[in-house]
């Protein structure tokens, strides 16, 4: 990192995403002017940052939800963000994972059913795809719970059932955005626990937005967004 | 004092309130038996406790020590009063930040680097949590709550460093 912030995290082996010098605006308000990030292959990553530094922007990017007006995104070897949006959206139903602030349940269905909904747009079979949602349920303490809707469910509930939602594909990457945005401190420890302990597990790489330390610090490293680029705060050789 | 609230519990020998301190008070720091009888020494002088005659056994560690009625009132009002909040840790932190500031140094820097330091122990304090006991968890989350607090106030006056320069500088 050179002293002005204007970071350059140095690809590595291993790296299964990165972000090469993006830039993007919205209108003609810059949100990243050259942000450069490689994550590792099963990383936890923590993306720190206030408000409106462009640390959301940023995750939309690598996950190919945003395409850069400059610089270039890699995921396992090969460029994302040339790639149609049809080839992005069928990558982030397989290989990508999402979990967001207020969970995104689709109220009509069941927990299952939101579980076992990246399963469904993949292609598995509907019987199969809700053997696997409740798989992952009873796996995140919700055995019980398969047949209720997000209004009969707690917030702390909700978000579990979002990362379920988030792992059944078993996805390569997790893109968490403050997914304890919406808790009390309780069940936000007890979403991150189980997050990072299922990541490990299972060798999922986690990029995690917060702007909260505490739930940074659930990641071995963090980096932070600042006016848009990318500064390496812990763990990295410059 | 912990030791004298470790007595109200119930009345103990040395070796028993040295395994109870460490247990549960010495985060990996074990109260030295020397400490241990210094205490005791003077809680007995001051009429706080009282040791017992030397058990059959003989040595130090076969005297049984008693609170006294002085000694439980002194643990009734430490309890029912506030800690000091401790403004240590954020004065070395302020003081560093006014004296690069006053100097000319990149205080922005020092500010990154304290920021790197608290985040690498905040992560480290949320492994211990990892621990299944919850003496460990709770005290882990009283460093995290501390640390974040601090970070707080390094993110908000590494908005104002400008303002800071300003105002201090000759």
């Amino acid at each position: 990192m050179s002293a002005g912030g204007q970071a350059v995290v140095a690809a590595k082996a291993g790296a299964i995403i990165e972000a090469r010098g993006v830039v993007k605006s919205f209108g003609q308000t810059p949100a990243l002017r050259g942000a450069t990030l490689s994550v590792s292959r099963g990383e936890i990553l923590a993306v720190m940052g206030p408000s409106g530094s462009g640390k959301s922007t940023l995750l939309h990017c690598l996950a190919g939800i945003l395409v850069p007006d400059e610089g270039e995104v890699w995921f396992a070897g090969s460029r994302l963000d040339t790639r149609s949006e049809a080839d992005r959206s069928a990558l982030r139903g397989g290989r990508f994972g999402f979990v967001f602030q207020s969970g995104q349940l689709v109220p009509e269905l069941t927990a299952e059913e939101n579980v076992a909904m990246p399963l469904l747009w993949s292609g598995t079979r509907r019987g199969p795809a809700l053997a696997q949602a409740r798989q992952w349920l009873g796996r995140l303490g919700l055995d019980g719970l398969e047949r209720r809707r997000s209004g009969e469910l707690s917030g702390g509930q909700a978000q579990r059932v979002a990362l379920a939602r988030g792992l059944v594909a078993r996805p390569d990457i997790i893109f968490a955005d403050e997914p304890t945005g919406s808790l009390d401190s309780v069940s936000g420890e007890h979403v991150m626990n189980l997050l990072t302990d299922t990541a490990r597990q299972e060798g999922t790489t986690v990029i995690l937005v917060t702007h909260e330390a505490r739930v940074a610090a659930y990641a071995p490293r963090q980096v932070i967004v600042r006016d848009g680029t990318v500064s390496t705060l812990t763990g990295v050789s410059p | 004092m912990t030791l004298l609230g470790l007595l109200e519990r119930e009345p103990s020998h040395g070796y028993d309130l040295k395994r109870d301190y460490d247990a549960y008070f010495g985060h990996g720091k074990p109260l030295s038996f020397g400490q241990l009888y210094a205490t005791l020494a003077r809680l007995d002088r001051d009429g706080k406790a009282i040791a017992g005659p030397a058990e059959p056994g003989g040595g130090p560690d076969r005297k049984r020590y008693v609170i006294t009625g002085a000694g439980a009132t002194d643990v009734e009002r430490w309890l029912s009063e506030p800690a000091p909040p401790e403004p240590g840790l954020h004065s070395v932190l302020f003081t560093k930040v006014l004296l690069a500031v006053m100097l000319g140094r990149p205080a922005d820097r020092f500010l990154d680097i304290q920021r790197a330091a608290h985040l690498q122990r905040m992560h480290e304090l949320t492994e211990l949590k990892r621990s299944d006991n919850m003496a460990d968890v709770l005290l882990a989350d009283h460093g995290l709550y501390h640390l974040e607090a601090d970070l707080r106030w390094i993110d908000h006056t590494a908005a104002r460093l400008d303002q800071l320069a300003q105002a201090v500088r000759r």
